[in-house]
């Protein structure tokens, strides 16, 4: 039934025919247009949807829309009316096409936001607005617990939370002078030259503050069918599908049944050429439970009234081969035939003589580390939409790997790659996650086949299924020092489940050796891997590649060796760091920009001064018999930028138009990361002109040539050095056709461009006068055009690991401090002090966002994050830290340049992440004696343990 | 078709779920719906609504004759604004820790008791309150104390054609009072309350394992009665008649805690699942009973 639900939204008064029981978040999308609402879960768990009912915050996705009638709603699109009185309400808001406020329009929250860098991919930002808004109008100067409380409802999955605690806590000092302050002022836009090292506010932010940014729920062309994949409930199960025609019968609207014959092209896919394992569509058995066996197209509408249960599906479910255990056990069945006895591939690293390294030592530790699949948890689930056009197919999806989708989408309709194009949508969160195909297949060949536009938008739960997840590890590991610390020998080995298909397994099979003994000089190592299958999800990229996991590994191991040799965990560390000139494990010597050193000598005085706090709190809290004891813990990293040992080239053009406008044409994805705000910065800075006056085009296959993948840390240093080089060539083109030096000042305005050298008078070129020449195949013009290209200097590694795999690497050192409950097992992150060698920070508030957001999720590594397929597939269940678990947090900025690096800088986006839970698990040890070597450090696991090392 | 009913009197809500009942399509009850949608992500319903939240008589938090009526359209926020004595004090720190505000907004506390989870911080509190669930029907009414309303994992008492229309919540001193045969003594007695909720992260979190407790005492510290309920650790929150008769009478001091043993928790059933072992929900639990009455004493 439907009914006529009256209600006001912004402000004004909206009456629409729907379900009663219709969600409150679905109507203000899909029947309001008010596509700012976003939706991660569909269960009031994200927060995403948050919107202000009555002045109240609630979950949209929780409100029947019959109990809004009467009410007033406020929604993100509503918030900026509220500085400029400019009016507007919804019509301005949702979706794609519409414009995005001018900066000064906003309201001073969203302003507040983009000035502290407190919304990267964006996909959270209404909803913490519409928490904060609902906070601010309520509570007076409200207390930072206080803005914890309002936004503790909201999950971010990007910011680690402190920038947005930032942001709001200035509106709330002073929310009449922040806004009147912020509007006069204008955001940050430096000069020309300036924008290297500026914090330059994001340049794609102001659509993720009002709601405009179009993701990849939130299009939905005309006469678009909905795709929705039925998914095996079995880990491992032979099918086959009935006769459909009763199920057409009685849903009449029901367009088609895709099944595996369906896919026109090859029905495999996956990241290596080599690895094209995995079906779109499964053929008659399933390896993983959420695997797509068939796929139904109709209007949405329609979808939404056929049960799964409905369709004919026999199932013979087969006995799952549920761990790395039961598949390398003798006898096990086979995954796939090109995987003999299970194992994906392997990974191998050996240099010098390991035994004698172990023979005469002053100190030898071991450890066993075992983790668990950990999910992206992205707040924006997997969507995007398809259309034929002609002989080819354009998909509009949120990716990290624009090129990369293009090729596999191409393989699966069985058409050349410059048939597809592929359009990034803003990416709501990525992760590694959205590196592999999540919608594309299904949506490409729907719309191929029918000649309709088609969409898909995952549910929580599916995403949860289907998606890739990081790798679970069993690592084995042991080292050896001599009496003064100084590493000897080390050994290592680790098994990574790489459930039912390849995905990145090569990848962390590949990465982890040359990582597995830590930012030190070692000379002896023997490093092996191994990825194997079995029927779980697929596990692919994850922030880091399985470096996290085998960092837990080896900083235990470094905590270990200093505890028995009695030297100070830092000085351990510091004594054998990498260095420029140092050999590293692959025998590569780092000639520059090896920062560990000066990272760890950067904490040595919070090492020291929070440690005899620490000390003294827990003597303290002894004496009034308080169960919580408190610790310091440190963990160090390294971690190579970009590809191991393959080619990783990234080209970015940038044109000069007519009207004197530099289009940078990127297709590096921001996928909240910042990359777009980067390479506008470096781009800006070779050419020389104001970051401000650069346009940016991100990401469409058809617009942009092919910038990798936004994955590895590699956007700023490889895609930067493109834009860097784009960006230069252009200046020597201008400069040359001006016919002046090459330190002469570039003004770009009103189709002119003009020239200034000391000493000489001013040249002017009008561009309009120029031929005009096309940049990329969608149209786009330019007078003049310039490309860079970079790919990163690095060699193959022979059958024992040795070579360069890569050309520079990031390094960095964290403290933790924790408490713990001694009685009950729980563990509070109380402070975080992050030093990190990113060679130079192009802009520094989105290196400390990348840094934040790294702990945030090397903390939920650490504590709470467990994904049990079947069990934890929501955002109830599948706990990752909220605005009150994660701690201050002190950064400080090593620079130690890259000779090779854009302006000397490298890379931060995984990095961050990868010492942060080693870190907390060694403050767990110091403030208990209790080592966890199992994660998550659940509060059971903890108690265990502390209960074991006390017996 | 799927029917929705919104309607603003009672009559007309319990003469719907008659109905439903007797056209073999019992309606769903749906509240703050809360708990109503995180059910049915991606899945296809065809049921038959009765909304509530329009009703005037389900409004309000009040005092009444003897105690408080928590109207079944009460919600958690509501609950935590309202200044109330200090034996609502667990029940009032568990409103602001059901998930986050956008849920405490709109959930109800008669809903929390009705979905009958295993984890609903409301039902320890409730439980140890001695709060009675009243029930209309076109039958008639009926009270039915929250110990016997939850009789399972997601399992109540409420017949189909029945609505929850409140909760009352005896004045536990004038309880006492009334018990010692002296009405008029109440004033002689006070009761504090506390709950202790033990999960994995800072907000959002489902109990892995809590506590709630009301003491109530004389004015030389006598403990007249105590009341401690666990919840998370078996089907139904379970109240802890043992240790509650062993503390009766005892002096409420700090120390107190150390009379909690192991065996007081036998009644609970714990089970391991992702949030936690059994072992652990059996020692946690012990842990956070004896530090709420410490709470209390302190």
């Amino acid at each position: 039934m439907t009914a006529w639900i009256a209600f006001s939204v912004n402000g004004r008064p909206v009456d629409v025919e729907v379900d009663p029981m219709r969600r409150l978040a679905d109507v203000l999308r899909d029947d309001l247009g008010l596509t700012g609402t976003k939706i991660g879960c569909d269960a009031g768990d994200c927060g995403a949807c948050t919107v202000r009912l009555d002045g109240r915050q609630v979950a949209a996705c929780l409100v029947p829309v019959a109990q809004a009638a009467g009410t007033e709603v406020r929604t993100v699109e509503g918030l900026a009316d509220d500085g400029s009185g400019s009016g507007g309400g919804h019509e301005r808001g949702g979706g794609a096409g519409l414009k995005p406020h001018e900066f000064a329009d906003l309201a001073a929250l969203q302003r507040a936001f983009l000035e502290a860098g407190a919304a990267q991919c964006g996909i959270c930002t209404p909803g913490m607005l519409m928490a904060a808004d609902d906070l601010l109008e309520r509570t007076h100067q409200p207390t930072e617990a206080q803005v914890r409380d309002a936004l503790g409802g909201v999950l971010c999955r990007c910011t680690g939370y402190r920038k947005i605690l930032e942001a709001v806590a200035v509106v709330a000092a002073a929310p009449d002078a922040a806004a009147a302050e912020v509007a006069s002022a204008g955001p940050s836009l430096p000069a020309s030259g300036g924008a290297v090292g500026a914090r330059l506010v994001k340049v794609d932010g102001i659509g993720r503050v009002d709601g405009t940014a179009a993701f990849g729920a939130d299009e939905r062309p005309e006469g678009c069918l909905g795709v929705r994949a039925v998914r095996s409930p079995h880990a491992r199960a032979r099918f086959t599908i009935g006769d459909l025609e009763a199920l057409h019968a009685r849903h009449p609207g029901l367009v088609k049944v895709l099944t595996a014959a369906d896919v026109p092209g090859q029905n495999r896919y996956g990241i290596y050429p080599t690895g094209k394992d995995q079906p779109v569509l499964a053929e008659g058995e399933v390896r993983h439970r959420g695997e797509a066996v068939c796929a139904l197209v109709a209007e949405e509408a329609v979808l939404d009234a056929i049960d799964d249960a409905e369709i004919p599906i026999a199932w013979q479910p087969l006995d799952p081969i549920a761990d790395i255990d039961a598949a390398t056990a003798p006898g096990a069945p086979l995954l796939h035939a090109h995987a003999p006895g299970n194992v994906l591939v392997r990974g191998r690293l050996a240099r010098g003589d390991v035994d004698r390294g172990f023979a005469a030592t002053g100190a030898r530790a071991a450890v066993e580390v075992e983790t668990t699949f950990v999910e992206h948890a992205y707040i924006e689930p997997e969507a995007g939409w398809a259309r034929r056009v002609g002989d080819r197919i354009e998909v509009t999806v949120s990716t990290q790997a624009p090129y990369m989708d293009r090729d596999e989408v191409a393989l699966i309709l069985g058409i050349g790659p410059g048939q597809v194009r592929i359009v990034p949508t803003a990416c709501g969160g990525g992760f590694g996650g959205k590196l592999d195909l999540g919608v594309h297949g299904l949506v490409a060949v729907a719309a191929w086949l029918l000649d309709r536009p088609a969409r898909a938008v995952w549910t929580r739960p599916e995403s949860m299924a289907a998606s890739p997840k990081r790798h679970p590890a069993r690592i084995r590991a042991s080292a050896a020092a001599d009496s003064d610390g100084r590493l000897t020998a080390f050994r290592f080995h680790g098994d990574f489940d790489t459930g039912a298909y390849a995905s990145w397994g090569p990848t962390v099979a590949n990465r982890v050796p040359v990582h597995a003994m830590g930012p030190y000089a070692v000379p002896a190592v023997l490093a092996t891997s191994r990825a194997i299958h079995t029927n779980n999800p697929p596990a692919g990229a994850f922030r880091g590649f399985g470096v996290p996991q085998a960092a837990i590994a080896h900083e235990a191991l470094m905590d270990d060796l200093a505890a028995q040799l009695g030297i100070d965990g830092l000085e351990i560390r510091l004594r054998n760091a990498l260095r420029a000139g140092s050999m590293t494990a692959t025998g590569q010597v780092l000639r520059a920009s090896a920062g560990l050193a000066a990272c760890l000598e950067a904490l040595r005085p919070a090492w020291a001064r929070l440690r005899a706090e620490v000390e003294a709190w827990n003597v303290a809290a002894a004496g009034r018999r308080d169960p919580a004891r408190r610790g310091v813990g440190i963990g160090a990293m390294w971690y190579g930028i970009g590809n191991t040992s393959i080619a990783n080239p990234s080209t970015i053009e940038i044109g000069l138009d007519r009207a004197a406008v530099v289009t940078l044409y990127s297709g590096a994805v921001d996928i909240g990361q910042g990359a777009s705000t980067i390479l506008v910065q470096i781009a800006a800075d070779a050419l020389g002109v104001p970051a401000g006056t650069v346009r940016l085009v991100s990401g469409d296959t058809d617009r942009t040539k092919d910038a990798g993948k936004s994955s590895a840390s590699r956007q700023t240093f490889v895609s930067g050095n493109a834009a860097r080089l784009a960006g230069e060539a252009l200046r020597r083109d201008l400069l040359r056709l001006a016919e002046v030096g090459q330190d002469a000042s570039i003004e770009l305005a009103d189709g002119r461009a003009t020239f200034r050298e000391p000493g000489r008078s001013a040249v002017t070129i009008d561009l309009a006068e120029l031929p005009e020449i096309g940049v990329g195949s969608a149209g786009d013009r330019a007078v003049l055009a310039a490309t860079g290209t970079f790919d990163p200097a690095t060699t193959p590694l022979d059958t024992d690991g040795q070579g360069v795999p890569y050309e520079t690497y990031a390094f960095g050192a964290q403290l933790a401090v924790v408490e713990v409950d001694v009685e009950l097992g729980t563990t509070r992150v109380l402070r975080i002090v992050a030093a990190h060698d990113v060679g130079r920070a192009i802009n520094p508030t989105q290196v400390e966002g990348q840094i934040h957001g790294g702990i945030a999720q090397g903390l939920g590594l650490a504590l709470m994050e467990a994904y049990v397929p079947g069990r934890t597939e929501n955002l109830h269940d599948y706990l990752i830290p909220t605005v009150g678990d994660v701690p201050e947090i002190e950064i400080i900025l090593v620079e130690d340049p890259q000779p090779s690096g854009p302006y000397g800088a490298k890379g931060v986006g995984e990095p961050a992440l990868v010492p942060t839970a080693p870190a907390i698990l060694g403050a767990i040890h110091a403030a208990t004696g209790a080592r966890i070597t199992t994660l998550p450090a659940t509060p059971d696991r903890v108690l265990a343990a502390i209960r074991a090392s006390a017996s | 078709m799927a029917s929705y009913l919104r309607p603003a009197e009672l009559p007309a809500a319990l003469e719907a779920l008659a109905q439903g009942v007797a056209e073999g399509r019992p309606r769903v009850v749906v509240a703050g719906a809360t708990d109503h949608y995180p059910a049915r992500v991606g899945r296809v319903t065809d049921e038959d609504v009765l909304d509530v939240s329009a009703l005037a008589a389900f409004r309000g938090i009040r005092e009444v004759e003897g105690g408080w009526w928590i109207a079944a359209g009460a919600t958690w926020t509501q609950l935590a604004e309202q200044p109330l004595p200090a034996c609502f004090d667990g029940l009032q720190r568990a409103a602001v820790a059901i998930g986050g505000l956008q849920i405490q907004n709109r959930a109800t506390i008669a809903g929390n008791v009705c979905n009958a989870s295993p984890a609903a911080d409301g039902v320890p509190n409730l439980l140890v309150l001695d709060a009675v669930v009243e029930l209309a029907s076109v039958r008639g009414a009926r009270r039915v104390p929250v110990g016997e309303f939850v009789v399972g994992n997601r399992a109540t008492v409420r017949a189909p054609d029945e609505l929850v229309t409140g909760l009352f919540v005896p004045d536990p001193a004038a309880a006492i009072g009334a018990a010692a045969g002296a009405p008029g003594r109440k004033d002689e007695f006070v009761a504090s309350s506390t709950f202790l909720k033990l999960g994995a992260r800072a907000y959002l979190v489902i109990s892995i394992a809590m506590v709630a407790a009301v003491v109530v005492r004389d004015a030389g510290r006598r403990i007249a009665s105590a009341r401690l309920a666990v919840g998370a650790c078996s089907p139904v929150a379970r109240r802890l008649p043992t240790l509650e008769a062993e503390l009766a009478g005892r002096t409420l001091e700090p120390g107190i805690g150390d009379l909690v043993r192991a065996d007081h928790l036998t009644a609970l059933s714990p089970i391991d699942d992702v949030r936690g072992t059994a072992g652990y929900r059996r020692a946690s639990a012990l842990v956070l009973v004896r530090r709420a009455l410490e709470e209390l004493a302190s």
